[in-house]
């Protein structure tokens, strides 16, 4: 193998993983801090991408001058919608079944159901593409054989973002300091004054604006269909529960694993057989360490 | 949040209650037995055609796969979204035989043979496989996937849920694999086209065992077989509720730690639970593939695996009757839908899924349980009153 096909078999790795660590960073905390099964998760990210195309097609309507920030546009708006459509959803369903996870669970399916439906319905039951923004077209070509596209880096610079601003929040601010509180014990977070309801709902719509985040910012990279969402959600919930849920860390390092792993294993086999084997050796990995590869030694 | 908290079971000071609740359940369910009994051998045959027929044996092999979810779901605890790798086992295992049997005998098989100068069937001949895989080799005999049939999801699912319920994964954690388990084996399927069928699945059988499947009287058989052998599993599934093993694994659903803590090995009882729910989903699928003709992936995915929870948590996931008219419901609600207003069908089902698990969360067995206990606590003992009150209190 030559250095090139090395370096770009590396590079897509690390493209994987970015993608993944987008995915799972919402889920992590909807799932891994708040221990919610959302299995409409996918379905956010959906939503997210269909933000952001309808973003794109206003832009091309009504102001194809700036075609080159609509991502900015679209991504920010992403975010709103689907935060606002997850603090509704916690408040309208969520929160009847945070001691039932397994019913959340098949509730959660449900909705992901009726939304693929809608996106079916009224958007459209084809793939819908966005156009490329002229400076994401290309690849920055490093040397005769490394060509790096461009929409892949920007995913990169974003995913990275997006953790780091995820950290902050969590592990700099005050709000992040009551999320922690709540999900580590609610009980005394509440007798300390923090309106644990409210945190809930606060979390939760956070985290489904990540799925927002990551759903338009897929459309660079994929077109989106109403079933995009259910194509991506096994994927996700493999990503956290393989790092170990509760922890940040650990998801991030098991999104980077498994994209390393994704990478090299579709060069050898193919496409389909890479994946279910990621799979397996997942579930294989959870057998010697059920609580997750990073998980925290703590006695229960 | 590894214990599921099955709502609805009474508060655990209220005996009195949940004695009275006893009788009528096992007053209920010896009762929905017979009627179902009596629609599915009777009533059924008696007013549908062989295509009518046929639907409703259909709807009967996923109920296979509904029982065994209330055997692991609602007495066991587990939330398997993996039912349907169970099921495909038994439906491609079924399958792979009639392939071979229809490949070896009748006329378009050995004209087709003679074409492509080999007698494989026919989608690996179009798949340029050059010779038949070992694995698809025993499956010649009748003597082998009959058996293969029962065992091998068995010990399979004995094996995997063993390992994973020593180790303490449960819950949660456990749905997950399941989940993944079943996306595994769609992939594959998906993606092995040569030796699998790929998306189209197998199907175009003709024979079992020299009988052809064709004709309506065979049809009829085959519902009678189905229904027998559904009744069956229902009336084991009763059995072993009612042994002190049935206890055991109801005690291990509520309170796990305190059963180990008495000497018992839970992941023993639970996995030995969820291997009879996979051997009874495999039957199903075996059934399914005879009478619909085809095995396909579309079955053994995701969308279906989740789709057969929802069959017993309409019925009521602690009635094992309940699951079979929970599968022949929204079986038939599908095809209603299909056949009127297809794009209704996702609404329907999803907005199925959020009522149940809101406001019906045993079911229509839960549902009717409540209304007969109104009615004899405003006419008869005062003690059901009583209990009833001192449960609502709780």
């Amino acid at each position: 193998m030559t250095f090139d096909v090395f370096a770009m078999q590396a590079f897509t790795g690390l493209s994987i993983f970015t993608i993944l660590m987008l995915m799972a960073l919402g889920l992590a905390i909807v799932f891994g801090l708040m221990g919610v099964i959302n299995m409409a998760h996918g379905e956010l990210m959906a939503m997210g991408a269909y933000v952001n195309f309808g973003t794109a097609v206003f832009f091309q309507t009504y102001a194809p001058g700036l075609m080159d920030i609509y991502v900015f546009v679209g991504l920010i708006l992403a975010f709103i919608v689907t935060s606002l459509f997850g603090y509704a959803l916690e408040r309208g369903l969520i929160r009847f079944l945070y001691r039932r996870p397994l019913d959340t669970l098949l509730a959660t399916w449900g909705l992901s159901l009726v939304l693929q439906q809608i996106f079916r319905q009224f958007i459209s039951s084809k793939e819908v593409e966005v156009p490329t923004v002229s400076w994401l077209k290309g690849a920055w070509q490093v040397t005769e054989g490394i060509a790096l596209p461009w929409s892949r880096l920007y995913i990169i610079v974003l995913a990275i973002v997006t953790a780091a601003v995820v950290y902050a929040i969590l592990f700099k601010t005050r709000s992040g300091l009551r999320i922690r509180a709540v999900t580590q014990n609610r009980v005394m977070a509440g007798a300390a004054g923090i309106n644990t309801t409210k945190v809930d709902a606060y979390t939760f719509a956070f985290g489904c604006g990540l799925a927002g985040i990551a759903g338009s910012s897929f459309t660079m990279l994929a077109s989106t269909g109403p079933t995009t969402g259910q194509q991506y959600i096994v994927d996700t919930f493999i990503v956290v529960v393989f790092g170990g849920v509760e922890s940040l860390l650990g998801t991030i390092s098991s999104a980077f694993i498994i994209g390393q792993m994704q990478s090299w294993f579709e060069f050898n086999l193919s496409g389909s057989m890479a994946r279910a084997s990621i799979l397996l050796l997942v579930i294989v990995v959870l057998y010697f360490r059920p609580n997750g590869l990073f998980a925290a030694k703590v006695r229960r | 949040m590894s214990r599921n908290q099955v709502s609805g079971s009474p508060g655990t000071g209220a005996r009195a209650a949940l004695a009275s609740l006893r009788q009528n359940r096992s007053f209920l369910e010896k009762y929905s037995f017979v009627i179902l009994c009596v629609l599915i051998l009777v009533a059924l045959p008696l007013t549908f055609d062989t295509f009518r027929l046929g639907l409703a044996a259909k709807f009967l092999s996923l109920g296979f796969c509904a029982v065994g979810i209330v055997l692991i779901w609602g007495y066991g605890g587990i939330l398997s979204l993996g039912q349907g790798v169970f099921f495909g086992l038994g439906s491609y295992m079924m399958a792979m035989f009639l392939k071979l049997e229809s490949t070896n005998s009748g006329s378009s098989a050995q004209a087709l043979s003679s074409f492509f100068g080999s007698n494989l069937p026919d989608f690996m001949a179009w798949n340029s496989v050059e010779e038949l895989p070992w694995w698809w080799e025993p499956f010649h005999s009748v003597w082998f996937t009959l058996p293969a049939i029962v065992l091998l999801p068995a010990v399979f699912a004995f094996i995997l849920a063993y390992a994973n319920f020593r180790k303490r994964v449960g819950g949660v954690y456990f749905s997950i694999i399941t989940l993944a388990l079943s996306a595994i084996m769609s992939i594959v399927i998906i993606g092995q086209q040569g030796v699998t069928g790929g998306v189209n699945g197998i199907n175009d059988f003709r024979t079992f065992l020299g009988i052809d499947l064709d004709t309506d009287e065979v049809k009829r058989y085959m519902y009678f077989i189905t229904c027998g052998l559904l009744l069956a599993s229902v009336l084991i599934g009763r059995f072993i509720l009612r042994s002190r093993l049935g206890k055991v694994l109801v005690a291990i659903r509520d309170r796990e730690d305190r059963v180990r803590f008495s000497g018992y090995d839970p992941a023993l009882f639970k996995a030995f639970i969820f291997a009879i729910a996979a051997v009874f989903s495999s039957i199903g699928g075996a059934l399914f593939t005879i009478q619909v003709g085809l095995a396909s992936p579309s079955l053994v995915s995701i969308v279906p695996s989740v789709e057969m929870v929802i069959y017993a948590a309409v019925g009521g996931r602690l009635s094992l009757v309940g699951a079979v008219y929970g599968a022949v419901l929204v079986g038939s609600a599908k095809t209603f839908f299909s056949e009127n207003f297809v794009e209704y069908w996702m609404y329907f089902i999803g907005v199925l899924f959020i009522v149940v698990v809101m406001f019906l969360p045993d079911g229509l067995a839960g549902l009717l349980q409540r209304l007969q206990s109104r009615k004899s606590a405003s006419g008869s003992t005062t003690e059901t009153r009583l209990a009833n009150e001192s449960g609502g209190a709780k």
